[in-house]
């Protein structure tokens, strides 16, 4: 990886970080894409931020598309069945874990809470292991 | 005002995970590949979050309250039980497998590859499941 694609990642992080403080500081909000998400199923009361805040992580990666000229979205990592089963273990457990990467990874880490540290150090080694196992192992 | 800074936030968001490479599954499964070829942008990435967040969260919970709202909203559980350790480990056999946590996997929607749309239904699902 050559230094120019780790400041970009850098500066991709400092984005991200920037979103979460902006959110707190607005609205008191945790930049948590799977609660952000959940609160929408079915619809809180205050759906309406949440659908705002969905709409700009739509438009997010057009931008840089555009400031980059290429296409930033790659292509889907695995077939169809395995797309759905993993959709449905991401989608449960952040529901059951009460956060995901940003929520947990980012803003609970960030307040040094020791619960998104335990969760953060679970999902990574989960991730990891089942790499190891579909890439080493099975493949 | 709060619904355009939860647009500009997410805009922010998307822009971020798309710049730093989190949009690209190859990218972060690479990351979580520590025996093959190890790809440490998602390190970089997450490297850059916190920092941002570690320093604004101390400035902004210097205040009061927030600018737009009665008060902070943070999560009142303090116990690492169960549900969040079996939680956390599903979501990560689950990322593992396709290289997608909830955040990049809605902001790649918009270039429409049916996996993409697939996972996401998928996960819609399974977060309501875990919800009710």
């Amino acid at each position: 990886m050559f230094p120019v694609l780790w400041l970009q990642a850098l500066l991709g992080g400092a984005l991200i970080g920037g979103a979460a403080v902006l959110l707190m500081l607005g609205l008191g909000r945790i930049a948590g894409i799977s609660g952000i998400v959940g609160g929408l199923l079915p619809p809180a009361a205050d759906w309406r931020w949440r659908a705002c805040f969905i709409a700009g992580l739509l438009a997010g990666p057009a931008v840089v598309g555009f400031a980059l000229g290429r296409e930033p979205i790659g292509m889907p990592a695995a077939g169809l069945p395995v797309l759905v089963a993993a959709g449905l273990l991401v989608g449960f457990g952040t529901g059951l874990g009460s956060g995901c990467t940003s929520g947990h990874g980012v803003c609970g880490l960030a307040r040094l809470s020791p619960r998104s540290i335990a969760a953060t150090a679970v999902f990574m080694l989960a991730g990891g292991a089942t790499v190891f196992v579909v890439r080493h192992l099975v493949g | 005002m709060g619904l355009m800074l939860a647009l500009a936030a997410g805009l922010l968001f998307g822009a971020g995970l798309a710049l730093g490479g989190m949009t690209d599954p190859a990218v972060v499964l690479g990351f979580l590949d520590v025996a093959g070829a190890w790809n440490p942008a998602l390190a970089f990435v997450m490297g850059g979050a916190l920092a941002v967040t570690f320093v604004g969260y101390r400035l902004v919970f210097r205040r009061a309250r927030p600018l737009l709202a009665d008060a902070f909203a943070l999560p009142r559980t303090h116990a690492v039980d169960a549900h969040l350790l079996g939680g956390a480990a599903l979501f990560g056999a689950g990322w593992g497998l396709a290289g997608y946590c909830p955040g990049p996997a809605i902001a790649s929607l918009p270039a429409a590859h049916l996996g993409t749309a697939a996972f996401v239904l998928a996960m819609l699902a399974g977060l309501a499941l875990a919800r009710r």
